[in-house]
């Protein structure tokens, strides 16, 4: 594999980028210095996106995040999304790319949500291979986000960090590390989440991620969070990020907003505060 | 527990947990399960909102959210780019019962799918205003018009360019009549105009390829030739002059 990446992106915070911040970001970015975009909303032919895309690219390093490749199906990779996402990295060249543990379409249908997977030795094999795939075919190492997860499997014989581990040994990915992830599973599987970065390959980790998280309840009457991309980071959330990035070291740092998106001064605000924890790091 | 029977599963509210799906002490766990399917049918209800907004205020937010989940479930993406979903909205809207009465609805969501292909559309160049009249008629009527890949046509016995610009930019009382609709994208914000009497019969035959002499041989006699060109040209809808 030859490996084409641009500079890594800067270890400072970026948030994700939406398109209604726009002029804002331009005239007033604060600490944020790059900017992360999912992958599936700039595969169109042209108008307005792309040329958003193209103008923020000139001034911001830019993260390509992958929403779409269901990367743990059990089936194989869609080969003509894997083009496209190709096609995208080739004419922009970002300074990162990434996806996430989960799968996302069955049998042609794509089902919009980041789905689990059992940890087994075999989901692990399926895994590896495409994780081989997609890096030999857009010529760049990528990284490997951890999921939030709800639900348990039966199956599953393996932890967590462990798969990770062994897919980032074996296929020399990076991950991408999503502390709220790990706060938000840690809750819903009863593990503490300070053990899980621990144990975490954290030499591994090219750029982590914060953001906010429902509250709700299971059968049981037991916390379950939910991943909702639509709140601030929590407190406990920022501690344990504080507490990561003292163990990893300073890392890329994204503030990921996706629904109820807030007025830019709200976002720039919470990238200041990973800014300041930033700047505490050696 | 096979993606198969937890993607079906998730479609299906009606149908039981796949088997081995446990919270983190085994036991099962529907209701940890249906934050994946309430998450399928949220993330699709968002897409559809924000492809349908003539729709959702014609038929009401909660209405709209209601409907989009039916739709949802019913027909799910077939691809990772959503912004290309919803190709089957308007054929769903044709059969769905509570809309019947609606009879505009699905030329309404046909319109909008129209804006939003146009939004994505390649870029071109536009043709210089005085292009065409710097050009000898004779030439003129020998060449064929090409137009920028964002432009899209509509027919409709319902009114529906003046039903979205009354619901989308305050715009008056729709009038019932039928329209011809073309969608103009002078930069990178698509919106409808109504085509002049004969407009739409002329530029299908452009669009067939066919010469502006052919194109004119075929349209109405009423054709309002000025008008158009006038519309097309502000709209910078003519990139090219082909002979």
């Amino acid at each position: 594999m030859r490996d084409t990446s641009p500079p890594a992106l800067p270890l400072r915070p970026g948030v994700g980028y939406k398109p209604q911040h726009f002029d804002q970001l331009l005239a007033d970015a604060g600490p944020v210095e790059w900017l992360e975009i999912h992958a599936e909303n700039y595969m169109g032919a042209g108008g307005r996106p792309l040329a958003q895309l193209r103008h923020l690219a000139e001034r911001f390093a830019i993260s390509v995040h992958g929403v779409g490749l269901s990367i743990g199906g059990e089936g194989p990779l869609d080969v003509a999304h894997l083009a496209r996402l190709k096609h995208l990295c080739d004419w922009l060249n970002p300074a990162s790319f990434s996806e996430h543990l989960a799968w996302s379409t069955h049998d042609g249908t794509y089902l919009n949500d980041l789905l689990p997977l059992p940890y087994t030795p075999g989901t692990l094999n399926q895994v590896c291979d495409h994780i081989d795939q997609v890096q030999t075919v857009l010529g760049r190492r990528m990284l490997l986000e951890n999921p939030s997860t709800y639900v348990a499997f039966a199956e599953t014989t393996m932890a967590e960090v462990d798969f990770l581990a062994e897919i980032a040994k074996r296929t020399g990915c990076g991950l991408l590390l999503d502390v709220n992830n790990v706060y938000v599973s840690a809750t819903n599987q009863a593990y503490d989440p300070l053990d899980y970065i621990r144990a975490f390959p954290l030499h591994a980790v090219g750029e982590i991620h914060l953001g906010g998280h429902d509250v709700d309840a299971d059968d049981h009457g037991q916390r379950l969070l939910i991943d909702s991309h639509g709140a601030a980071v929590v407190d406990p959330v920022w501690a344990l990020y504080a507490q990561t990035v003292g163990l990893a070291g300073a890392k890329p740092t994204l503030i990921e907003w996706d629904n109820d998106v807030p007025d830019w001064p709200v976002l720039r605000r919470e990238a200041g505060l990973a800014a300041q924890i930033l700047a505490g790091v050696a | 527990m096979t993606q198969s029977t937890f993607a079906a599963a998730l479609l299906n509210p009606a149908s039981a947990l796949p088997a081995g799906v446990t919270d983190p002490q085994g036991r099962p766990a529907p209701k940890r399960f249906s934050v994946y399917r309430n998450n399928v049918v949220a993330g699709l209800t968002r897409a559809m909102e924000a492809s349908f907004p003539a729709i959702r205020k014609l038929v009401g937010p909660e209405f709209f959210a209601a409907m989009a989940g039916e739709f949802a479930m019913a027909h799910p993406p077939r691809s990772q780019m959503l912004m290309r979903y919803g190709d089957q909205f308007a054929a769903f809207l044709e059969n769905f019962a509570p809309v019947s009465h609606l009879g505009y609805l699905p030329d309404i969501a046909r319109l909008e799918q129209a804006l939003r292909t146009s939004y994505h559309a390649a870029d071109a160049t536009p043709l210089p205003a005085d292009a065409l009249a710097a050009l000898p008629e004779a030439e003129l009527l020998q060449s064929r018009l090409i137009l920028a890949p964002s432009v899209r046509l509509l027919s409709s016995r319902w009114p529906v360019c003046a039903i979205w610009r009354a619901n989308m930019e305050g715009g008056p009382k729709p009038v019932a009549i039928a329209e011809d609709v073309i969608i103009l994208r002078p930069e990178y914000d698509p919106r409808p105009h109504v085509l002049p009497p004969g407009g739409a019969k002329f530029l299908a035959a452009v669009l067939q390829g066919e010469t502006f002499a052919s194109a004119l041989a075929n349209a109405d006699a009423s054709l309002d030739l000025t008008s158009l060109l006038a519309l097309l040209l502000g709209g910078k809808a003519i990139v090219g002059l082909e002979k």
